[in-house]
């Protein structure tokens, strides 16, 4: 790798915790963000869990200290939030100081006012300001606008692996020159839209997900923002910034198999893992926790546990997933997974993997139970997405 | 020094005309777009039943890029051409279709076939899929056709030889507003890859 | 039965978006999943909320799906023993 990407700042948003300090002790203490949704009327309220912010969005007004006529949808909040805890961590001062960018990832965009409003568009005036807030793209700018960043700005939409590419281009634009710093991440708020669609797809839980667990049954939805700073070695040495870890590899490659199921030995996962190894120039050895994609999907699970054998042979390093803390929390995952990742780099710690009871039959492995301290230098992020798209990310200590 | 790479195809597909390589190849005046693509699926023998399963997004960058690596010598595993795909709206127009099955509250029945597609990165799925690619894939969302951006991320994908064929493409599908200009970025082709020739292809 | 059947394939070939596919073309016994018509997993789905929507059957499971829709006799059968609209 020719620049390394240093990762100078974390801000983030999600069922287990407003600050990176309350996601930790969240973390650290077993205490499960995943609940009956409240915020949302939804048909499917008694037979979901989900992983909610409980935080209203009256609420979420208040703490951005919004103007009474805003047009901010909640995803564009919670991505404004993370956004600007990102940006305070980071102790920066001047935003537009050096050439910096803000790449966020979204599924959700504005979708989440406009189901609300969807009627009430032709009769109430005063709710049609939010029609120019559905656009995926509109949350990005309103973040940008948010912390007055003038830079490039653009928005991934590759659904759950959107913010682990984010964190790839990211890297690349830094990497190649166009810009100093950079502010990569996702957001995406819980919608009917989408609860209703992953229900017609039949992969949600109506209890707790257990990843990796034979009896597993799908899924729970979750809400969150989370957003990483990455500056190049220049700016941190020009700055004398504080480096929490750095993106030491990357990989993006498609399963080419279907929509929205992963092949049976997990092609596309196994692709995205060695090419991110490779230009990590690390080898299967040197990972030291691996924090998987676990949504809990009888798909998923097999899918990538098969990747992840087939990658590490008999020498699987412990694996978790988090998300039966904060439940899949879509486009913003990868970039939750991500703050957790270097968690787990700074505090020498493996998150457990809640509520698992049973190996698989597939295989052989079974995931990280209890939390475990053990020097952690590299830890391996995988996100994979519906349409095949899957990424895997390397951060490490040094 | 930066190698000079090359566009070896184009393809662009608006206001129900075809266009491969700057030459129109098909067109079809007064039909609505499901008809005008069902026609070109046709007339190009795509012979894939899966396309009628397709969102428009889908239909249409499908077709693009079918007519575009039609004249490659692809293989039935492992195809090594990266993708990488941008447009404005989003899936926003199967969205809406997605939106009226859970719009009212009687009548509540969410289709999951239409839910598959209120992504946009579905169509590079597909396209993945019927060609066997399994290289790296991204979608973007820009307010406008992004020229620089897509040059950049194409010469860095094939300098830092990650691959050496890289699909580049504005898939723009909105109620009945569509505009598809897909190309191919390699080492040899008849067109330079830079950003004024980008731009040609696209204002054409 | 018969009636049903015929509705059947009809709804089928629309709702699945099944363009090359006439209504005559599918048998009774005809396997809809695997090398038949060719059916995936989310046309699996769709007829799950076909069930549903036009014959107020609701299934939560989606493994009974394999053994209802193996083929239109099947699936008429199941639907008379078991609709509710």
């Amino acid at each position: 790798m020719a620049k390394r990407i240093a990762i100078t700042g974390m801000g983030i948003i999600s069922s287990i915790g407003k600050t990176v300090e309350e996601n930790y002790n969240a973390l650290i203490h077993q205490k499960t963000g995943i609940s009956i949704i409240e915020n949302i009327e939804t048909i499917h309220k008694d037979v979901i869990k989900v992983g909610e912010i409980k935080l209203t969005n009256h609420e979420l007004e208040q703490l951005l200290n919004l103007p009474k006529d805003n047009n901010y949808s909640r995803t564009a909040m919670l991505g404004a939030y993370a956004v600007q805890k990102a940006v305070e961590d980071a102790s920066i001062s001047n935003i537009n100081e050096f050439k910096t960018g803000l790449i966020s990832a979204t599924s959700v965009g504005g979708m989440d006012m406009t189901e609300k409003f969807y009627y009430e568009y032709f009769e109430d005036e005063a709710c049609q300001k939010y029609i120019s807030a559905h656009d995926a793209g509109d949350a990005t700018h309103k973040m940008a606008e948010y912390i007055g960043l003038k830079g490039i700005v653009t928005t991934v939409s590759t659904a759950c692996s959107s913010a682990a590419n984010a964190i790839m281009i990211g890297s690349r634009l830094i990497q190649s020159g166009q810009l100093d710093r950079v502010i990569v991440g996702g957001t995406d708020a819980l919608a009917k839209f989408t609860i209703n669609g992953f229900k017609t797809l039949m992969i949600l839980s109506d209890t707790y997900n257990t990843p990796f667990d034979n009896e597993r049954k799908g899924l729970n939805l979750g809400e969150a923002a989370a957003f990483l700073v990455l500056e190049s070695e220049e700016v941190v040495k020009k700055q004398n910034k504080k480096v929490l870890a750095y993106v030491s590899g990357y990989g993006n490659a498609n399963d080419a198999f279907h929509q929205t199921a992963s092949s049976e030995n997990g092609d596309g996962a196994y692709l995205a893992m060695q090419k991110a190894l490779k230009m990590s120039s690390l080898s299967t050895n040197d990972i030291d926790y691996i924090n998987a994609h676990g949504t809990a999907t009888p798909n998923n699970d097999l899918s990538e546990g098969r990747a992840i054998v087939r990658v590490f042979e008999n020498q699987v390093p412990e694996f978790s997933s988090t998300k039966p803390y904060t439940g899949h929390t879509l486009a913003a995952a990868a970039a939750i997974e991500a703050v957790y990742s270097v968690l787990a780099l700074q505090n020498n710690v493996i998150f457990p993997n809640l509520n698992f009871k049973n190996q698989m039959d597939e295989f052989n492995i079974t995931p990280q139970t209890t939390l475990k301290e053990k020097e952690i230098n590299h830890v391996l992020s995988n996100s994979f997405g519906f349409g095949g798209n899957c990424s895997t990310v390397i951060f490490s200590k040094n | 020094m930066e190698q000079n790479y090359k566009i070896a195809q184009h393809c662009v597909i608006e206001n129900n005309k075809v266009f491969l390589n700057g030459v129109e190849e098909f067109s079809s005046a007064d039909e609505q777009f499901p008809d005008f693509i069902k026609a070109a699926y046709k007339i190009f023998k795509s012979n894939y039943p899966k396309f009628f399963k397709m969102d428009n997004l889908s239909k249409l960058s499908f077709l693009a890029v079918d007519l575009i690596l039609k004249e490659l010598d692809l293989n039935e595993e492992d195809n090594d051409i990266a993708v990488v795909f941008a447009n404005k709206s989003a899936s926003l127009d199967t969205d809406v279709k997605y939106q009226s099955s859970i719009a009212n509250k009687g009548e509540y029945f969410p289709s999951p076939a239409v839910f598959v597609y209120t992504l946009p990165n579905i169509c590079v799925g597909e396209i993945s899929i019927k060609h066997h690619l399994k290289s790296e894939n991204a979608f973007f969302v820009f307010d406008a056709f992004n020229a620089e951006f897509m040059y950049n991320y194409a010469v860095n994908l094939l300098e830092s030889k990650k691959t050496d064929k890289v699909l580049c493409g504005w898939v723009e599908f909105f109620e009945e507003n569509y505009k598809a200009v897909v190309y191919l970025v390699q080492n040899n082709g008849t067109l330079e890859h830079n950003i004024k020739t980008i731009n040609t292809i696209y204002n054409k | 039965m018969e009636a049903l059947k015929a509705e059947l394939k009809g709804k089928i070939v629309e709702v699945l978006n099944l363009e090359d596919i006439s209504v005559d073309e599918i048998n009774d016994n005809d396997p809809l999943f695997g090398d038949g018509l060719g059916l995936d997993s989310i046309d699996a789905l769709e007829l799950i909320v076909l069930l549903d929507k036009d014959y107020g059957i609701k299934l939560t499971d989606p493994k009974e799906g394999k053994t209802i829709f193996e083929s239109i006799e099947t699936m008429a059968a199941y639907i008379t023993a078991n609709r509710t609209k």
